[in-house]
């Protein structure tokens, strides 16, 4: 876990790509993509080991159980499109029923997934939370803001993971779904929204925090 | 007996050419429905399998096929296409020849495929793709033969069991058609015959006289350990000066760019040399053969990709440096001396270091016995088995049946059982997932007893991912400032992850240095003089056969060794007097403290692989035990471990059971295991290849295949496609049979020698490279140590 101070507040960046705000009891997730593998086969491409939506449900149901959230915001991207939304399977739905119950539960509009869910919780385009602005991807102008998207990854020491980076005006979220790549952090559409002394926090099995590589 | 047009009889003779006995039979047996030639380079070879063709075909033919040739490389076709021109056009015959690989061009493929040659030169890829459009019966329609060249090097590989997927669907389209393979190293003729077709007919030809090899000798003897081979130079800089032209081989690309290195460092009287390897860029290697066939080059530092194929220029003296590893591709590399048939090639070994001495002798043994090494390759794998499935889904719709009795007649798949057959066609079909099914987006449909693609549409992207060839994700690397200028060569994605700027490493004979990274391009300046930091391409570790190694034991057993150098065989007697040789009826260990360390040797002679994987499951035995291993080193021949504790009683660590299962643990988390299953996944068409310019534009919609490994071993382990890929490394990198063969042969004899320092044979082990600590979380302290460096670095910690 590492310990970010962003506008008066101690966010913590979990090794397993999610973010919390112990202070609001709020764990924020990104770009879940729950449905690629049917996706993908629907457009008749390959047909992947269709797990990724328990394996990031899985991961989910860990990180509530720790960090004992009490609202939880989906920064878009959750579903790979609205088809997959309403293509959940039974037990899979069941499951994240189960995790959103008791919760206060943001969902944000992604590009992938633009309309609202038949799932339950709130839809927004994009939610403020003082001193926060919650939107799914980061504005030019954007100020104490956390966005996803983007998926960055970077490498160190020869492995690649994917990353949050974090300046003193933003933070880009990792991707959190199973089936999801990357973007490398030296990306000039990356480069050209970080400030030159952003951090790059890598996921994994402890977190890590380098100078956002470029 | 055919006979030949007596238009080409005629120009044969105003020639001066005879025909050699061997191509006379080939043109008796023309109509034998399969033949395997075996004959010499140099033998004309590939004409004694094309004069039946040309016979058959005569002065004015009817147009259709006739005749599909198939080689392993694209460069051979065009070769065999201007070979074949000259008679064809010197007898006024005619047939139209034509090549057809990747580098064909659109308009030519097309045409092609409305009109096809009389002959048609191509590869294994590119009769894949042939085949799974829908109007292949109509382009092969009257096919009468097909001609595998070089079938040895195809039978070794996936390349192989696809090929004869692909030959047993042109038989049923033409039940006539009569195969025929062409090669000059076989070591087991009746089941490479068997590879070929159920009953084949096998025409050996004169081998030619024996070749003129030899061990290099030099002033200095050969160093403890390391494999570069750079003390020889001398000598070899003597021979290329000698000699008109000179082969100098390599077993890595890496180690062939350091000899080259400092063969011009040493080259006073400035030879025109060349290099010539995988990893150089195509212009670069085209300028080598070029210079090389207009006899401009006096000696050519080259790997593998010189191996098969083209004649240049006039070689008449070829060096292999470091232990050959395998005298299949020893005889392969001498045979390009000198390739004139009924003249001895010429050729010398450079052992690397001492243990090699007794290697290259053991090698110069076995080729002189003419014995050639190989293993069984086990039954055609399924991955290959998936994709000709789902080529033939794009052909069009076919029957299960059907096809299964089909692919049973092709070699490899003979013993597939129907059971076998399903469980790929429905992995083909829905994934062969055990939770969740694609009901509605199954891939392949059955419909009235016949299945097809669901979707026609993705027939196209399944025919860009045909292939059984794998290539590992490369960087160009140019000069740093010189867009568009020519790259100087390529390196490996994960080679080029691991410079830091400032860092030196070797391509094209040039030391340069790293500057960083700009798109996919490794940008470089040149730093003359500077010593490198080692390249790591992606150059095959070769591991020494099986029979090369029961052959190093054989010699062991002899009383004195007048055939070594007195230097080597000092050693050998030494050891004797000091401790006890190996031997193949036992394993022998050897136990002694050294600075301050425990250390133990396992005299397997299973090879790098086996050897390798053996010291990961000892130290992790020991680990259990108590008995704090800290790291060990393997080679061809031994393994060393090093630790705290001594090792006492030495049978448990060596019970095949435990062994067994501390590899599934150990083989679950394990990178072998993902770079194994992502080949398998993309050659089973679970994953599409990463193009050049999908990557560019890929971005976050491409995953690693890593994820889909974890996803699969997670929620469904026994998936076909674990299976395969556990078959495919415990073959390949991780070669557990070897273990497995050794422990059967040992049983119980496992020796342990205790003495009290250490001994001659264990010296060398310790200069060895390649050291692999044994510690559990090192690659999280890796990182986090990486990190703090940076952050420190950059003043932030």
């Amino acid at each position: 876990m590492h310990a970010l101070f962003f506008h008066g507040q101690t966010l913590h960046l979990l090794p397993s790509g999610a973010l919390h705000w112990p202070a609001e009891r709020l764990l924020v997730v990104s770009d879940l993509h729950f449905g690629k593998s049917e996706r993908l086969a629907r457009r008749g491409g390959s047909l992947l080991p269709p797990y990724e939506t328990r394996a990031t449900l899985a991961k989910l149901d860990t990180d509530l159980d720790t960090t004992k959230a009490a609202q939880v915001i989906c920064l878009g991207d959750s579903f790979d499109d609205d088809a997959a939304a309403e293509g959940l399977d039974e037990a899979d739905t069941l499951w994240l029923t189960r995790l959103m119950a008791g919760r206060d539960w943001t969902w944000i509009t992604g590009n992938h997934d633009p309309g609202p869910v038949s799932i339950g919780g709130s839809h927004r385009a994009e939610r403020a939370q003082h001193p926060f602005t919650f939107r799914h991807i980061a504005e030019p102008t954007g100020f104490a803001e956390i966005s996803g998207h983007y998926h960055p990854k970077a490498r160190l020491a020869g492995q690649s993971r994917p990353c949050f980076l974090a300046d003193r005006s933003r933070i880009v979220m990792p991707a959190y779904g199973a089936y999801t790549g990357g973007l490398w952090c030296h990306a000039p559409e990356l480069t050209a929204l970080m400030a030159p002394d952003a951090l790059a926090i890598l996921t994994g099995s402890r977190a890590l925090a380098i100078p956002m590589p470029r | 007996m055919t006979a030949l047009p007596p238009s080409l009889a005629t120009w044969f003779a105003t020639k001066g050419w005879t025909l050699h006995p061997h191509q006379a039979q080939m043109l008796a047996l023309a109509h034998t429905p399969a033949t395997l030639l075996i004959a010499p380079t140099g033998g004309g070879k590939t004409l004694a399998g094309f004069l039946p063709t040309l016979a058959e075909l005569g002065p004015t033919p009817p147009p259709g096929l006739h005749t599909l040739y198939i080689s392993p490389l694209k460069a051979l076709t065009a070769d065999i296409r201007r070979n074949l021109r000259t008679p064809i056009e010197g007898a006024g015959l005619h047939i139209r020849v034509e090549d057809r690989t990747g580098d064909t061009t659109y308009t030519q493929r097309r045409r092609q495929r409305a009109d096809p040659p009389h002959i048609l030169l191509t590869t294994p890829e590119s009769l894949a793709l042939l085949l799974s459009y829908e109007d292949a019966p109509r382009i092969f329609q009257g096919l009468q033969r097909v001609i595998i060249d070089e079938i040895h090097a195809l039978a070794e590989s996936k390349r192989g069991d696809q090929l004869v997927l692909q030959i047993a669907r042109l038989q049923s389209l033409n039940p006539g058609l009569r195969r025929v393979g062409l090669s000059a190293t076989v070591e087991n003729p009746p089941a490479l015959a068997q590879f070929l077709a159920p009953e084949t007919t096998i025409l050996q030809a004169d081998p030619g006289p024996d070749p003129d090899i030899s061990m290099l000798e030099t002033d200095a003897p050969p160093p403890w350990s390391g494999g570069g081979g750079r003390y020889a130079i001398p000598a070899v800089l003597n021979e290329i000066a000698r000699h008109k032209t000179t082969l100098i081989f390599h077993n890595t690309r890496a180690q062939a760019e350091l000899f080259f290195h400092d063969l011009w460092l040493q080259n006073t009287d400035s030879l025109p040399i060349g290099i010539h390897h995988g990893s150089l860029s195509r212009e670069q290697r085209d300028r080598v053969e070029q210079a090389m066939s207009a006899g401009a080059l006096r000696a050519v530092v080259c790997t593998g990709s010189l191996d098969l194929g083209i004649d240049w220029g006039d070689v008449d003296l070829v060096i292999q440096i470091g232990a050959p590893k395998n005298v299949k591709r020893l005889v392969q590399r001498i045979g390009r001396a000198n390739h004139r048939y009924n003249a001895p090639s010429k050729a010398l070994l450079v052992p690397a270091n001492r243990f090699e001495v007794v290697e290259c002798q053991a090698a110069l043994d076995a080729v002189r016995a003419h014995t050639l090494d190989g293993e069984p390759r086990g039954p055609g794998p399924r991955d290959v088995l998936c994709q000709h499935i789902l080529a033939t889904a794009c052909a069009g719709p076919f029957n299960a049946d059907q096809l299964y009795h089909e692919i049973i007649t092709a070699g490899p798949y003979a013993l597939l059982t129907s059971a076998e057959f399903d469980a790929c066609l429905d992995f083909v079909a829905t994934g062969g997932y055990a939770l969740k099914a694609y009901d509605r987006w199954q891939r392949l449909k059955l419909t009235n007893g016949e299945w097809h693609l669901r979707d026609p549409r993705t027939a196209a992207v399944i025919r860009q991912n045909l292939g059984t060839i794998i290539d590992i994700d490369t960087l160009k690397v140019r000069l740093k400032g010189r867009f568009g200028g020519t790259p100087l060569g390529e390196v490996e994605e994960g080679f080029a992850a691991s410079l830091i700027p400032g860092d030196t490493f070797l391509i094209g004979g040039e030391v340069v240095r790293y500057e960083g990274l700009k798109e996919l391009t490794v940008e470089v300046s040149r730093t003359p003089g500077r010593d490198p930091k080692v390249a790591v391409f992606n150059g095959t570790k070769f591991a020494t056969s099986t029979l090369l190694a029961d052959r190093i034991l054989e010699i062991f057993q002899a009383d004195s060794w007048p055939d070594l150098p007195t230097h080597t065989a000092q050693w050998l007697s030494l050891q004797r007097e000091v401790s006890h040789l190996p031997d193949p009826r036992s394993l022998l260990l050897e136990s002694f403290p050294h600075d301050g360390r425990e250390h133990l040797v396992v005299y397997g002679f299973a090879g790098r692989n086996a050897q390798q994987t053996l010291g990961l499951l000892v130290t992790k035995q020991m680990e259990s035990q108590g008995l704090a291993p800290l790291g060990f080193v393997a080679t061809d021949y031994a393994t060393l471990i090093w630790g705290i504790d001594p090792v006492i009683d030495p049978a448990p660590l060596f019970d095949v059971e435990t062994l067994r299962d501390g590899l599934e643990t150990w083989l679950s988390g394990n990178a072998v295991m993902k770079r194994t299953f992502r080949s398998t996944a993309i050659i089973a068409g679970l994953i599409e290849r990463s193009h050049q310019g999908r990557r560019k534009s890929g971005r976050q919609a491409t995953f690693s295949s890593d994820i889909l490994y974890d996803t699969l071993r997670r929620f469904d382990p026994d998936h076909l496609l674990l299976q395969i890929t556990r078959e495919e490394a415990l073959r390949g990198l991780i070669d557990f049979s070897r273990i497995e063969a050794l422990l059967a042969r040992v049983g119980p004899r496992i020796t342990l020698v205790r003495r009290p320092r250490v001994t001659p044979l264990a010296a060398p082990l310790f200069f060895e490279p390649g050291r692999i600590p044994v510690h559990g979380q090192g690659r999280d302290r890796l990182a986090a140590d990486a990190a703090q460096k940076l952050m420190e670095a950059a003043g932030l910690a």
